[in-house]
C-alpha cells in the first residue's frame, strides 16, 4: 500500500511543474499544456484523498474537472487557432493587446 | 348650539385668488386679472361682514376645527380657527382696508407689466394675514406670521430689477428673521412648560399665576421673547430699520402691508398674549419702554426726511410705538383701538401719497412738489383729513384712540404720557410739514419731460407728465371711503364703547383706577394734547408756509445734531459696523477662506489627488503581459497558502 503522502508529494510536484511551465514558457500551446498539468496534479490529490478516506465525492469531482478541462481544451484550441490566424505568432508576449 | 360659520372661507378665498392669478394671470387679460384679484378679497370681506352680523348670536370664543396637523404625544397643533372680539376687529380691518387698497391698486398698477403678479402677491398676503389673525394656536399663527413676511418680501422687491428694491426686500426679510428667532424661542418655552400652543389651553394654565408667583421669570422670559418677535414684525427699536427701506415697494403695498395690517401683527400678537403679559410686569414694562422710545425716536427722524413715503414710514414706526406703549401699560384695547384707526388714516395717507406720486409722475421728493392743492383737490382733501386724524385733532379718528392711549399711559406713569404728548406734537409738526411742502406754495417740480425717474421707479409707462393731474376715480373712491372712516372711525370709542366691546377678551383693565372722579384730569390731559397737536401744526405753518427760509437756518444752527437726525441717527451705519461687517468679515475669513476652502475644498481635492497618486503606482501592475498576471496570481495563491499554513501551525 503506497502511503497517501507519496501521492500528495507527486501531486504537488506536478502542480509546481505546471505553474513553472505556465510562467516561463512563451508558446501558447505549451502554456495550455501546463494548465492541463496543474489540473491533473489537483486531480491526483482528489483521487488519492478519495481512496484514502473511502469517500466517493473526490472521484466524482475529478470527472467534473476532466469534463470541464475537455471543454476548455476545445474552446482554448479554437482561440489559439484564431489567434494564430490573425497574428501569425503563438508568442504570448506579442499577444498583449486586445485590439489589433 | 353654535351655528357653523365656515370661517375657513375667509382666508381661503384670497388664496384661491392668488392661485388663479399666479398660475393663469400671465396669459389672461388685465380685465380678467382685475376681476379675479378683486372678487376674492371682496368675497372674503363680505363673508367677514356676515360673520360680524351673526356675531352677537355666537357663544364666544367661537372655535372652528378644520383638520389634524401635528399630534405628537400630548402635544397637538391643529388647523383650527378662533374667533372672538379681538379677531373680529382684526378681521374686519384686514379684509375691509385690504379690499379698498386692492381697488386702489387697479388704478395705481394698471400700467405695470407685472400687473397679474402684483395681485397674486397681494391676495397671497391677505391669505396669510387672515390665517394669522384667525389661528387658534401659536403655531398656525406663526405660519401666517412667516407668510406675511414672505408676501412682504415679495412685494417690497416687486420691482426686483431695481437694486435698491431687491436689497430692501432682503433687509426686511433678514431683520424679521431676527425677531422671529426670539418669537420661536418663546414658543419653545411655552411648549416646554405648558405642553401646548393652543391659546385657550395655555391661557387656562397661565391664569392661576399671579404677578408675584411668576417671579420665577418664566412668564417674563416668554413675554420678552414674544416681544422680540413683535419688534421685528412691527418695526420697533432695535429692529425698525427695515420698514423705512420697505418703501421701495409699490405704494399700495406700503399702505396695506407696511402701514395698515402686517406691521400691526406684533400688536395683535402681544394683545392676544395679554394673559401672559399681564402676569409678567417686567415684560410689560419692556414693551412700554420700547414703544415709548420708538414713538419719540422715529417721530424725530420723520421731521427731517424729504421723501414723502419715508416720512410716512417713520410716522408708522412712531404710531406703532404708541400701540406698544398702550399694550405696555396694560391698555390692550386702547392699543387695538389705535391699531384700527391707524389702519384707516395711515392707509389713507399712503394711498393719498401714492396719488400725489402718481400725479407728479413718480417723483417722491417733497422738495420738488408744492402747490399741488389746485391740481389734485380730491387727493388734497382726503390727505388733509388723514393728517388731521393722525395729528389728533378732534373729532377725527386719531384723536380718540391717541387720547385713550395717552390717558392710560398717564395712569400708569406720567413719563410715558409726557413723551407720548411730545411725540404727538412732533407727529403733528411733521405731518403738517408734509402737507404744506406738498400742497402749498408753488410747484417746484419740472413741468415737462421729467419722467426719467418715474419711468424707472414706477413703470408709469407712456402717459406724458406735462402737469400734475388728478388720479382716476378707481383710486379716488378708496381714498374717500378711508377719509370717511378716518373722520368717524374714532366715534366707536366714545364712552369707552370700543373698550367695552373688547372687554370679554381683555377683562376689566385697571380695576383699581376706575375712578370716575378723575374725569377732570382726563379732560385736562385731553386739552393739553390737543394744544400740543395744534402747536405742531402752527409751527409747521410758520416754518413751511409763512417763513420758508427758516427751516434751513434752524438746520444750520443745529449743525451736527441736524445731520445726525437727517441721517436717521446713523443707526443703519452703526448696524453695518456692529453686525453686518463682522458677519461679512467673519464669513469671509473663517467660513469661506478657513472652513470652506481650507477644510472642505482641501479634503475633497486631496482625496482626489491621493487617489490619483496611488493609482499611478498601482497601474504598473496592469502591464498587459500575460505571464506577469499569472505570476501575480501564483504569488497571491502562495501568500494565501502560507497564511493558512501559519494559521494551522498556530493551532
Amino acid at each position: 500500500m503506497v502511503p497517501l503522502s507519496y501521492y500528495l508529494v507527486l501531486s504537488g510536484i506536478l502542480f509546481a511543474c505546471g505553474v513553472t511551465g505556465f510562467l516561463i514558457k512563451r508558446n501558447i500551446i505549451t502554456i495550455f499544456m501546463s494548465i492541463e498539468l496543474m489540473l491533473n496534479g489537483v486531480n491526483l490529490s482528489f483521487v488519492a484523498f478519495a481512496a484514502h478516506w473511502h469517500v466517493l465525492a473526490g472521484q466524482i469531482f475529478v470527472f467534473f474537472v476532466m469534463v470541464v478541462a475537455a471543454a476548455e481544451a476545445a474552446v482554448g484550441l479554437a482561440i489559439i487557432i484564431s489567434v494564430y490566424r490573425t497574428r501569425e505568432t503563438l508568442n504570448v508576449d506579442q499577444v498583449n493587446l486586445l485590439k489589433l | 348650539m353654535t351655528p357653523n360659520l365656515n370661517l375657513w372661507l375667509i382666508p381661503v378665498l384670497p388664496l384661491a385668488g392668488a392661485a388663479i392669478n399666479g398660475f393663469l394671470g400671465k396669459k389672461s387679460s388685465r380685465t380678467a386679472v382685475t376681476t379675479v384679484g378683486l372678487f376674492f378679497p371682496a368675497a372674503a370681506f363680505a363673508w367677514a361682514l356676515t360673520v360680524a352680523l351673526r356675531f352677537s348670536s355666537l357663544a364666544l370664543p367661537y372655535q372652528e376645527y378644520l383638520a389634524h396637523w401635528i399630534r405628537s404625544g400630548s402635544f397637538t397643533a391643529d388647523f383650527a380657527l378662533y374667533l372672538d372680539q379681538l379677531s373680529l376687529v382684526m378681521l374686519l380691518v384686514v379684509t375691509g382696508v385690504g379690499f379698498l387698497i386692492h381697488i386702489y391698486s387697479v388704478g395705481y398698477m394698471w400700467d405695470d407689466p407685472s400687473y397679474y403678479r402684483f395681485f397674486a402677491y397681494l391676495n397671497l398676503f391677505m391669505f396669510f394675514m387672515l390665517t394669522l389673525v384667525l389661528a387658534n394656536n401659536y403655531l398656525l399663527m406663526f405660519i401666517g406670521w412667516e407668510g406675511v413676511g414672505l408676501a412682504s418680501y415679495l412685494l417690497i422687491g416687486f420691482w426686483f430689477t431695481k437694486d435698491s428694491a431687491a436689497s430692501a426686500g432682503k433687509k426686511a426679510f433678514i431683520v424679521n428673521r431676527i425677531g422671529d428667532f426670539g418669537f420661536l424661542i418663546g414658543l419653545f418655552l411655552l411648549i416646554q412648560h405648558f405642553g401646548s400652543l393652543n391659546f385657550t389651553e395655555i391661557f387656562a394654565k397661565v391664569q392661576p399665576f399671579t404677578p408675584e408667583t411668576a417671579g420665577a421669570g418664566l412668564l417674563t422670559a416668554i413675554g420678552i421673547l414674544l416681544m422680540v418677535g413683535a419688534c421685528g414684525k412691527s418695526a420697533q427699536i432695535p429692529l425698525y430699520v427695515w420698514l423705512p427701506d420697505a418703501m421701495e415697494g409699490p405704494t399700495p403695498v406700503s399702505a396695506l402691508i407696511h402701514a395698515a395690517t402686517m406691521v400691526t401683527a406684533g400688536v395683535y400678537m402681544v394683545s392676544r398674549s395679554h394673559v401672559i403679559f399681564e402676569r409678567a410686569p417686567i415684560a410689560l414694562t419692556v414693551v412700554a419702554i420700547i414703544g415709548t422710545l420708538t414713538a419719540l425716536f422715529a417721530a424725530t427722524i420723520g421731521i427731517t426726511q424729504t421723501d414723502i413715503k419715508k416720512v410716512l414710514a417713520y410716522s408708522t414706526v412712531s404710531q406703532l410705538g404708541y400701540m406698544f406703549m398702550a399694550c405696555g401699560v396694560g391698555a390692550f384695547s386702547a392699543g387695538i383701538f389705535h391699531l384700527m384707526t391707524h389702519a384707516f388714516f395711515k392707509g389713507l395717507l399712503f394711498l393719498a401719497a401714492g396719488s400725489v406720486i402718481h400725479a407728479v409722475g413718480g417723483e417722491q421728493d417733497m422738495r420738488r412738489m408744492g402747490g399741488l392743492r389746485s391740481y389734485i383737490p380730491w387727493t388734497f382733501l382726503t390727505m388733509l383729513i388723514a393728517t388731521l386724524a393722525i395729528a389728533g385733532i378732534p373729532p377725527f379718528a386719531g384723536f380718540w384712540s391717541k387720547d385713550e392711549i395717552l390717558w392710560k399711559a398717564y395712569e400708569a406713569n406720567w413719563v410715558y404720557w409726557l413723551i407720548g404728548a411730545i411725540t404727538a406734537l412732533i407727529t403733528s409738526f411733521y405731518m403738517f410739514r408734509l402737507l404744506f411742502m406738498t400742497f402749498f406754495g408753488d410747484y417746484r417740480g419740472i413741468q415737462v419731460d421729467d419722467h426719467g425717474r418715474g419711468h424707472a421707479a414706477h413703470g408709469h409707462g407712456d402717459h406724458g407728465h406735462g402737469e400734475p393731474h388728478e388720479s382716476p376715480m378707481v383710486m379716488l373712491v378708496p381714498l374717500m371711503i378711508l377719509a370717511f372712516l378716518s373722520l368717524v372711525g374714532g366715534l366707536v370709542g366714545i364712552h369707552n364703547g370700543f373698550e367695552h366691546f373688547l372687554e370679554p377678551v381683555f377683562g376689566h383693565e385697571f380695576p383699581q383706577s376706575v375712578t370716575e372722579g378723575s374725569g377732570g384730569t382726563e379732560l385736562l390731559l385731553m386739552g393739553i394734547s390737543v394744544l400740543f397737536s395744534l402747536t405742531g401744526a402752527v409751527l409747521a405753518y410758520i416754518l413751511y408756509v409763512s417763513k420758508p427760509y427758516l427751516p434751513q437756518q434752524i438746520a444750520d444752527s443745529l449743525g451736527s445734531f441736524y445731520d445726525a437726525v437727517l441721517n436717521k441717527y446713523y443707526v443703519d451705519e452703526l448696524y453695518a459696523k456692529l453686525f453686518v461687517k463682522p458677519l461679512v468679515d467673519g464669513s469671509t475669513s473663517i467660513l469661506w477662506q478657513g472652513v470652506d476652502r481650507k477644510v472642505i475644498d482641501d479634503t475633497v481635492n486631496n482625496a482626489a489627488e491621493g487617489a490619483r497618486h496611488v493609482s499611478d503606482e498601482v497601474r504598473h501592475m496592469q502591464s498587459g503581459n500575460l505571464r506577469s498576471y499569472a505570476g501575480w496570481i501564483a504569488a497571491g495563491a502562495a501568500i494565501v497558502i502560507a497564511y493558512m499554513l501559519w494559521l494551522g501551525a498556530g493551532r
